[in-house]
């Protein structure tokens, strides 16, 4: 798939996530809703719900927790725009069930930091004009975090020119680990920046 | 997406026996392909077998020198282990040539194997296909081809399959292990795993219904330079139009594997010998009998290219 039918579908996607639930619920025609209970910890607050078994932890978040900084961009796993961080790790939250996620510690954009309490990436993100409409940023932001984890704890990427050896937060890794996070303003370079000076703090 | 039941069984033996009873029913691990799918209702299944309470996540070492892979081990965790880095670096490397770091934290080894392919024309519920509607057609075949098989194929399907991670467990002879409904366990070849379309596309594998994956066995590391050169149309986060996996000696000699090519990893072991010639010699065997289609023609100088690149970096 070409980023030109990537950008396509994600608009596509988000124009139909803005029709009522209930009529994307009718479009999966007449077969019974089933429920199932789940209880989550979602930013250090357990939660327990009762949800159709088809509900995406995205939507769980949005729609029934009222947690709507994640957002939904293509609802494909493509844009980046929905990761969390799930038992310590990034994921699409679009692309996995609510149901699946028994017990797990999940936090969104709203338990990493608040307003008047930002974490150090979100203010980096201020600082070095990380965004432009905002749309992405909140998944920029989760996974540019768990990113710099996955460097301290010395997970490999597809840059990394040695694979047995200690990994730092260059310019090439950031690029090539941020690269399920698309940003169509075009913010790269600047989120490049923020996370580079959150990656030197850290060290 | 269609409605369906959930249940998460907490044993092998009873995950497999409850996919077996319903023909309808379907394991999920990571999902990050099922969901998709099921999202544009290619994927239909009435009920989800959750697999992911089995345990089946470690890596450990075998008797003969080998590493055992549980099916429920993350891609990002295999990438990682610090036997694999090591001693199977070519899987480290195709690992992290695939997907989006979020993907390989949810996408487990055993769905990576089983992950469906990428054609359009599967993709779109509007256009006749073979694989995802038996007997419908083949759209892609006149259509526009260029991401798809130059070999392998057949006249009612030219899908390749898309994933990275199988093309290294082929050149490292991996076997794959299951159990079925009835609790029996086999082991298949990597080589017997992915089936070629023939007539029946809509049939990826050789896994029969409700045949779950425990396990991915590697035999003893193989000495040499452990190599996977991806090339495709973005630096990152894209699917290959042509991968190498390949493990190589100075002299040239080796393995080799090709991905992006076909509807399986395809390699051709009477073809290695041919390595310490150069990589046009062994391509011209390995793509000997290639059907590709005007769009895809490149691919054939591409691996050719892509095999001469890996050469030179397994010679310096």
């Amino acid at each position: 798939m070409s980023r030109r039918e990537l950008v396509a579908g994600a608009t596509a996607a988000a124009a139909f996530s803005a029709v009522p639930l209930q009529a994307q619920a009718g479009n999966a025609g007449t077969d019974k809703p089933v429920t199932a209970k789940v209880s989550l910890t979602v930013n250090g607050q357990r939660r327990e719900l009762e949800l159709d078994t088809r509900t995406s932890l995205l939507d769980a978040a949005r729609e029934h927790l009222q947690l709507t900084g994640s957002k939904k961009g293509c609802d494909h796993g493509q844009c980046g725009a929905c990761t969390m961080i799930v038992d310590g790790r990034r994921i699409n939250s679009c692309l996995t069930l609510a149901v699946m996620h028994q017990g797990s510690e999940i936090t969104t954009i709203e338990g990493l930091g608040q307003p008047d309490n930002l974490h150090p990436m979100q203010a980096a993100f201020i600082k070095h004009d990380g965004y432009q409409c905002g749309y992405c940023t909140p998944g920029q932001i989760c996974s540019g975090v768990a990113v710099l984890g996955e460097i301290k704890a010395g997970i490999p990427s597809h840059v990394t020119a040695d694979l047995n050896a200690p990994m730092e937060a260059t310019v090439d890794e950031i690029r090539e680990r941020m690269s399920g996070n698309i940003c169509r303003c075009g913010a790269y370079s600047n989120i490049v920046e923020a996370m580079t000076e959150v990656a030197g703090r850290q060290a | 997406m269609k409605s369906f039941t959930y249940e998460r069984p907490t044993s092998p033996a009873e995950a497999a026996a409850a996919v077996a009873r319903n023909p309808d029913a379907k394991f999920i691990a990571g999902g990050t392909n099922l969901l998709d799918l099921m999202k544009l209702q290619i994927e239909t299944p009435s009920h989800l077998v959750d697999v992911n309470g089995l345990g089946l996540d470690t890596v450990e070492a075998t008797q003969d020198g080998g590493l055992r892979i549980g099916a429920l081990v993350r891609n990002t965790d295999l990438a990682a282990d610090a036997r694999v880095r090591k001693d199977y670096g070519v899987l480290s490397r195709a690992l992290l040539a695939g997907a989006s770091g979020q993907l390989r934290n949810k996408a487990t080894t055993a769905g990576n194997l089983l992950q469906r392919t990428r054609c359009p024309y599967f993709y779109d519920t509007a256009q006749a296909c073979n694989k995802r509607q038996p007997g419908s057609g083949c759209s892609a075949i006149d259509g526009v081809s260029r991401s798809l098989a130059v070999i392998g194929s057949s006249e009612a399907c030219i899908a390749t399959y898309p994933g990275d991670m199988a093309v290294a467990m082929r050149v490292l002879d991996a076997t794959v292990e299951t159990v079925d409904g009835k609790g029996k366990g086999r082991t298949i070849a990597i080589a017997d795993f992915h089936r070629l379309p023939g007539d029946r596309p809509e049939v990826d594998t050789t896994l029969k219904p409700g045949e779950l994956i425990t396990a991915v066995t590697l035999p003893k590391p193989v000495a040499g330079t452990h190599i996977y050169r991806k090339v495709r149309d973005r630096a990152s986060y894209a699917y290959a139009l042509v991968s190498v996996a390949a493990i190589l000696n100075k002299d040239g000699s080796g393995h080799v594997a090709f991905g992006g090519v076909a509807p399986r990893p395809w390699r051709l072991e009477a073809a290695e010998a041919d390595l310490p010639r150069g990589a046009k010699a062994v391509t011209d065997k390995v793509f000997a009998g290639a059907k590709p289609t005007q769009d895809n023609a490149f691919k054939l100088k591409l691996a050719e290219r892509t095999l001469s690149a890996a050469l030179t970096q397994a010679r310096a």
